[in-house]
């Protein structure tokens, strides 16, 4: 009875012409907008001679790419390519994300330092990667940094792991056979360490005994993987790049090649998000007030317990959500890989593909909605977890 | 200041315990070796002096280049009899943003009030002709200028657009609210890289055949759309920040709906944001180069264009240091500017 009456009332309330007419107002100008763009789409369409629809997508593309995750070659369908982009879009951003994450906590501890010289470095760091232009830096590394490397005769080697030259890195490969079963072992321990969670969590509570869950998951992590490749016969062949001379060109052949293009994209888009990471940890951590350690160790923590149970905590609440953000805009920015030729999704499918096939619109809407699902996953992530942690008031 | 204060400064500083005293000694020594090199290359050893590649000494930085080419850089491929028109622009602004450092706050509002309506009609029409100046097509508009063009158009754009949106985006009108929202969410969640390719291939075949947008303008109300978008999310950020009682006080003094806005909350909100909006100013300024992608030369592509002339091969390094101080005497320059103001606005709160 009650919430009908409210109804009626916003009901009432909504249906007011001041604030109907509005409304109405942009519905239809929106329609019209839809309807004037659509109309012509159509009549510039045909009079290209060309027609709207995927159909393209399962034709064979004709091209080929350095650089590729999957197998693909000219007799591939333009969808591979996109899959093709897509993957190293995700690998990029995938390795940009753990480099960036590791510098900016580096650099952003760093800042706090008490040494003179760390903290002014650190400073000059930060300055210097947040306001330089991120494409600049891109072309900086791939034209002067990579292109000053020896060539490949006179390559860099750092003890057999690592072989540096113009063509790129050269590192070994690992091939694993059976390799599942190491997947069956890291599975099994993380379903372990739940059980082992949910325990200590009872534990703890009937009689406050504190079980160390995160060391028992370490201790896990890395012992049940073993024995299950032991039990599964995984063994592991490690294919080392080699110098190999053919028609008298140099050239190493084996391991894992990562090109100019991937590198210069990787370190330039680490460098200039780590940038802004540090500043995120530098601010997380100087938001804890002093009050915080004292009350803690005035409760009787150590050290190592108040870092881990009252400023980490703390900290990570004020830092991650922004550093979400930056996570977010790292893997929008790899898509600059295009200016330097990297076959990400903006290079070889908003590049390559579109300017073969002429199919703009399909394209340019597919490469705008992956991108956008990849950011909508990633927010609702951001914000599930804000909700988690977000401090219960009375 | 004595031996001993610095001694003192020194150990407590630099050397206050053991692994301190390694990291700086470390730091010392990395320092040692890349520093000297890279000062002999760029000031010692350089050539300032000349008129081509063959004028620089070998083993240091060629600025000749960087000499030789700075009128390309700065103007792009403008005719060379019309570049008084884009200095006049440039110096009509200059000129104006200096004054308003130096009256009084009551004048501040005119100002504000030129720069935002009247100037840009002038720059535009020095810089692009008519009423009997001669005409110069976008396509050779270029270099720092169009660096400058680009985010002076993307600020008086985006700024009153992201406003609107905030609006938008917190109205009660369920409409006005749920549009919003989707626009905001779908620009900010896209690379701009795809929206300036969407403007610059794509957005052509929406409008009818015989209409003929220019591509620069298409590019730069994309960029200004995507700026806007991050605008809206700041201001969004100083409206929530107001308390519920201005809106009840306005409101109680009988304000309507955009009174209330542009007199009360408005103000106040975006006084508390300047910061963030001055860096998506930032953002929007750095942003700029990726317009590379389709064709148009700013600073960065102009000097892609100068490093690739088969005279001046292998000359990237001075050309990329050049751009990165540019960008960098800017950007670093107007975010200390605005952590200046940020400082001052705390002062005002106590």
């Amino acid at each position: 009875m009650f919430l009908t009456s409210q109804f009626k009332t916003s009901l009432r309330k909504n249906l007011q012409l001041s604030k109907l007419l509005p409304q109405l107002l942009l519905i239809i100008l929106f329609c019209y907008i839809i309807y004037f763009f659509t109309k012509n789409t159509q009549i510039n369409l045909a009079a290209r001679n060309l027609n709207f629809g995927f159909d393209f997508l399962n034709t064979n593309s004709g091209f080929d790419v350095q650089f590729s995750l999957i197998q693909y070659d000219g007799s591939s369908s333009y969808f591979r390519s996109y899959l093709v982009g897509l993957l190293n879009t995700l690998l990029v951003s995938f390795f940009g994300i753990i480099f960036a994450t590791i510098l900016g906590f580096i650099v952003g501890i760093s800042r706090l330092s008490p040494n003179w010289i760390v903290n002014k470095l650190s400073l000059i760091y930060v300055e210097l990667f947040r306001n330089l232009p991120l494409l600049l830096q891109i072309f900086f590394w791939y034209f002067v940094v990579i292109r000053s490397l020896p060539s490949t005769e006179k390559s860099m080697v750092i003890l057999d792991f690592l072989i540096i030259n113009l063509q790129g890195f050269y590192i070994p490969k690992f091939i694993f056979s059976n390799f599942i079963y190491i997947f069956y072992g890291l599975f099994l321990a993380l379903l372990a360490t739940i059980a082992v969670k949910y325990y200590a969590t009872k534990v703890f509570y009937e009689s406050g005994k504190i079980i160390p869950v995160f060391k028992i998951f370490l201790l896990l992590i890395i012992v049940l993987p073993i024995i299950f490749s032991f039990i599964g016969d995984v063994s592991l062949l490690v294919e080392y790049p080699k110098l190999v001379k053919n028609f008298g060109i140099f050239n190493y052949v084996g391991g894992v090649k990562l090109v100019p293009e991937f590198l210069a994209l990787l370190f330039s888009l680490s460098l200039y998000t780590s940038a802004f990471i540090a500043e995120n940890v530098r601010a997380g951590i100087l938001a804890i007030s002093k009050g915080q350690k004292e009350a803690s160790k005035s409760l009787g923590f150590n050290n190592p317990q108040t870092l881990k149970l009252i400023v980490i905590p703390q900290a990570l609440r004020v830092i991650i959500p922004p550093t979400t953000n930056q996570y977010l805009n790292l893997t929008k920015n790899s898509s600059l890989a295009a200016a330097i030729g990297y076959p990400d999704l903006a290079g070889v499918f908003a590049g390559t593909a579109l300017s073969q096939t002429g199919k703009a619109i399909e394209i340019i809407f597919m490469v705008m909605m992956t991108y956008l699902t990849m950011s909508l996953i990633i927010s609702s992530i951001l914000n599930w977890y804000n909700k988690k942690i977000a401090i219960v008031e009375r | 200041m004595n031996i001993s204060d610095i001694k003192h400064w020194l150990k407590k500083n630099l050397f206050s315990n053991w692994y301190y005293s390694l990291i700086s000694l470390f730091i010392f020594y990395l320092l040692l070796i890349t520093l000297p090199p890279f000062l002999d290359w760029a000031l010692i050893k350089a050539t300032f002096i000349g008129n081509s590649k063959t004028d620089c000494q070998p083993g240091g930085a060629c600025w000749v280049f960087i000499k030789v080419w700075f009128e390309k850089l700065i103007y792009g491929f403008y005719p060379e009899k019309e570049i008084w028109r884009v200095n006049l622009a440039f110096l009509i602004l200059i000129s104006t943003v200096t004054l308003a450092f130096f009256v009084k706050s009551k004048f501040k509002i005119y100002i504000l009030f030129f720069l935002i309506f009247i100037f840009p009609l002038i720059g535009f029409t020095l810089i692009n002709g008519g009423f009997g100046l001669e005409r110069v097509e976008t396509r050779v508009w270029g270099g720092l200028t169009l660096t400058f063009i680009l985010t002076f158009f993307g600020i008086i754009v985006a700024f009153p657009l992201g406003v609107l949106l905030a609006l938008g985006r917190r109205s009660e009108l369920p409409i006005f609210r749920f549009f919003s929202i989707l626009f905001i969410e779908f620009w900010r969640g896209i690379p701009l890289l795809t929206v300036i390719f969407a403007a610059a291939i794509m957005f052509p075949i929406f409008l009818p055949a015989n209409s003929n947008v220019d591509k620069l303008l298409r590019v730069a109300i994309g960029i200004s759309i995507f700026e806007a978008t991050y605008v809206a999310e700041v201001v969004r950020g100083g409206l929530q920040s107001l308390p519920k009682g201005q809106y009840e006080a306005a409101k109680s003094l009988g304000m309507g709906y955009w009174k209330m806005n542009f007199l009360i909350i408005l103000p106040q909100a975006i006084k508390t944001v300047i910061p963030g909006i001055t860096n998506t100013f930032i953002a929007l300024f750095k942003d700029t180069p990726l317009i590379i992608l389709v064709g148009l030369l700013e600073i960065l592509g102009m000097i892609n264009l100068a490093k690739s002339n088969s005279y001046w091969l292998g000359l990237a390094t001075e050309g990329y240091v050049f751009v990165a101080i540019i960008f960098f005497v800017f950007s670093f320059s107007l975010s200390k500017y605005t952590q200046s103001l940020e400082k001052k606005y705390n002062t005002e709160k106590h």
